[in-house]
């Protein structure tokens, strides 16, 4: 046990304080996703990749720095980025879920193509996973791909497709071999969202805002060299992709920044005269998520641990997304409950910008049931915990029920 | 940066579980349970050669010279064998009372007798912990007089450490005349807790410093962290059980753990669980290594782990059905050990508010 940084780690973090100290008046505001980056986000995130604070261990060859792996470096970035407050460079379903995706199983040539304007926030991403009649069983995905003259045709519907209204491109999962077993006849295409016969419309959610979007098909022509992996082989490749989204998802920094937030406003805000934390069934449920906010940090630690020796966590990783999601929304429900009727009007500004303290809380509140459904939903991730982590058997298939349709 | 147990430190978990298992089967842990004393000999004996009680002693006294962390490691195997053994009050914390409040002198005559299996001290922190019942002790010159209710390994002690109202600690011998010792079984047979009365017993103050109270708290925080240690490991056993029964039991033609109401039970065990035990360890680390943070870690993780070892104790149960419910499986001893640990130094309550305290958020 050290929890020392080593002598490398110490000088990766002073030159981080003084690159903020000498650029941090040309970073964006932080904050502010869900839209297109503007020139000056875009200016910033090259400068971050040219420094090696984002993007650090992309190869040089596709526009990275070229770092090797070090997990702990990685998170000193991180942690420089939020104590200073300052915007930490882009992170999105390209940068965060695809790029790591093609670097594992991209052909070469994709990788030169895609991953350099990617992670400088030249090309924006979205996911086409999800269908009305494919979510938690992600598998059961019908979106059909046929493959002629060397194109693929691309014909059904996808949603859930966040950003989708705003991408330049898609990376999409779809049924291309119909005759085969349901998790064989998957394939992972890449496609430009400027292709004909798109067509994108908003999914308003509980937020009042439209996140997501609902995404249409028809006679989509995809060119056959735009597939990731083989045929077949879609499932093998989206699972990578969501192993990386789950980790995202569970990441301890936020349940600890969002704590910080929380404990600031309740020693902040009075209610006749009375500080709120000087109430005491207020005060006590702030004095139990900490605790569980200390356990989740601890667990994270352990994590980096894990993951800088290059072992596989198992079950310790699994647990993390079920676990911190579930967490979010009771640090999230304190906050609405302190702020009480004061906190009930809501008008949200824009599609981007939140308003007041409380419309923010109470936008985090309803979007926090999103991450508890999204990228795996809770149900979904006990399972996963019991199955892979615990060595439980599988429900029994229902009998008669053909593999691949409903 | 390396955030996990040393090799060390692991093999020493490990040695110990293995130890453990073997001398202290279900029927064996029954016998030695049942007198509710806390104390076995011959296990008592064994362990004095592994090294166990003198974890904390400085090598000049015959022991290891290790930390917290170290305590904690072997705490989690104890309570995941539900071990009949005086550990966190009689090992951990009179040991680092010696070392924080004692004397040279008074080092010299008390921790190679601990490292050696000879001194065991059942302590009486009473007053410090939020407890009900009796805490009155005063000392008059060398005369100690009083009661304090809820003494810990105090089954077979041979001293006994309470503090004083002002946060003085005092040291007695258990056969001293005016020394009277009321130890009763608990609802966890593998540790009791003690009445003690004094009436004008011969004591002495450790050390004479007046750094007594802070150094007295830091004990206490330590002896939390272990308890909390203790819990992880116990509900980790409840797990582990759960699971292998949920895999062996058929019902309704399939194992009871291919359905989804029992899988998501485990799994449930399985989330709130994990982060415990790096949750402990950061805790265990910092009473060796972080000071700034010691005391608030102290307290929240006794407070967290207690209520998730209450969480886990329970669905284990469930998961079992009637059979968890019975004697037969006993499976309760671990329920009852988490239990025990849940009160012991005051409860998540309590805890959560030496936690506000720290932090300024309230007054003490």
């Amino acid at each position: 046990m050290d929890l020392r940084l080593s002598e490398k780690h110490s000088a990766l973090q002073a030159d981080l304080q003084a690159f903020i100290t000498r650029y941090a008046a040309e970073a964006p505001k932080a904050g502010g996703g869900r839209k297109r980056p503007d020139a000056r986000t875009l200016d910033w995130q090259k400068r971050l990749v040219e420094h090696g604070y984002a993007a650090r261990t992309v190869p040089r060859a596709y526009g990275g720095f070229g770092a090797e792996l070090d997990v702990v470096e990685l998170a000193v970035i991180a942690d420089a980025f939020v104590q200073a407050g300052v915007h930490p460079g882009l992170s999105n379903q390209g940068i965060s879920m695809l790029v790591p995706t093609l670097l594992e199983v991209g052909t070469e040539a994709q990788r030169q193509e895609w991953i350099g304007p990617t992670i400088r926030g030249d090309v924006i991403w979205c996911q086409g996973y999800s269908e009305p009649g494919a979510g938690s069983d992600l598998a059961a995905a019908q979106t059909r791909a046929e493959l002629k003259d060397g194109h693929f045709i691309v014909n059904g519907q996808k949603i859930w497709t966040s950003s989708a209204h705003y991408a330049d491109m898609m990376f999409l999962l779809c049924r291309s071999e119909p005759d085969r077993p349901k998790h064989q006849g998957l394939s992972y295409l890449i496609l430009s969202m400027k292709t004909p016969g798109i067509e994108v419309l908003p999914l308003r959610t509980m937020t009042g805002r439209a996140e997501f979007n609902e995404t249409f098909f028809t006679d989509v022509k995809v060119p056959a060299e735009n597939i990731v992996m083989g045929r077949g082989q879609g499932w093998h490749v989206a699972n990578i992709t969501l192993k990386h989204e789950r980790l995202m998802l569970g990441d301890s920094n936020r349940l600890t920044q969002r704590l910080h937030k929380l404990t600031e406003m309740l020693q902040r805000l009075e209610v006749g005269g009375e500080k709120l934390i000087a109430i005491p069934s207020l005060r006590d449920r702030l004095l139990q998520l900490q605790g569980e906010v200390f356990a989740w940090r601890a667990h994270g630690l352990r994590l980096l641990t894990d993951q800088s020796r290059g072992v596989d966590s198992g079950l310790r990783r699994l647990i993390t997304k079920y676990g911190a999601t579930m967490l979010c929304f009771r640090l999230s429900s304190l906050a609405v409950d302190a702020l009480g009727t004061a906190g009930l009007p809501y008008e949200v500004e824009s599609e981007t910008v939140e308003g007041d303290e409380a419309t923010t809380w109470h936008v985090d509140h309803f979007y926090d049931i999103g991450l508890i459904i999204g990228g795996g939903s809770s149900n979904i991730q006990k399972n996963i915990i019991g199955e892979r982590g615990l060595d439980l058997p599988r429900e029994p298939k229902m009998i008669g029920v053909a593999a691949g349709r409903n | 940066m390396e955030f996990d147990l040393s090799e060390d430190q692991r093999l020493f978990g490990e040695s110990l579980s293995g130890f453990l298992q073997d001398r202290q089967p279900l029927e064996a842990l029954r016998r030695m349970a049942e007198p509710g004393s806390g104390f076995d000999a011959g296990l008592w004996d064994g362990l004095t050669e592994l090294g166990l009680h003198g974890l904390l002693v400085p090598e000049q006294f015959g022991g290891a010279g290790l930390g917290v962390l170290d305590a904690a490691a072997a705490a989690e195997a104890l309570g995941g064998t539900a071990a009949v053994v005086p550990f966190a009050a009689s090992t951990v914390m009179a040991t680092l009372a010696l070392l924080r409040l004692g004397s040279p002198a008074q080092q010299a005559a008390y921790l190679p007798g601990i490292a050696a299996g000879e001194i065991r001290i059942g302590v009486g922190f009473a007053g410090r912990t939020g407890q009900t019942g009796p805490a009155e002790a005063r000392l008059d010159g060398t005369r100690l007089s009083g009661r304090i209710s809820g003494a810990l390994d105090a089954g077979a002690p041979t001293h006994l450490l309470v503090c004083l109202p002002d946060g003085r600690a005092v040291l007695t011998g258990a056969a001293e005349a005016g020394v009277s010792v009321s130890s009763h079984r608990t609802i966890d047979r593998t540790r009791p807790v003690a009445d003690l009365v004094f009436d004008g017993a011969a004591a002495e103050i450790l050390g004479s410093s007046n750094r007594g109270p802070a150094a007295l708290a830091s004990v206490l925080d330590a002896g939390r962290v272990v308890l909390a240690a203790d819990t992880v490991g116990a509900a980790q056993t409840m797990l582990d059980r759960a699971v292998a029964y949920a895999k062996e039991r058929a019902q309704f033609g399939r194992v009871i753990g291919s359905f989804q109401g029992v899988k998501h039970a485990c799994a449930d065990m399985a989330t709130m669980l994990e982060p415990c035990r790096a949750m402990v360890w950061y805790a265990a680390h910092a009473q060796d290594s972080i000071p700034a943070e010691a005391r608030l870690w102290a307290c929240q993780v006794k407070a967290h782990v207690g209520d998730v070892g209450r969480e886990v104790a329970r669905i284990s149960t469930e998961v079992h059905g009637g059979m968890g419910f019975t004697d037969l499986l006993g499976l309760h001893y671990w329920f009852k050990r988490i239990a025990f640990n849940r009160q012991a130094l005051g409860g998540p309550e309590r805890c959560r508010h030496d936690a506000a305290v720290e932090q300024g958020w309230i007054v003490a």
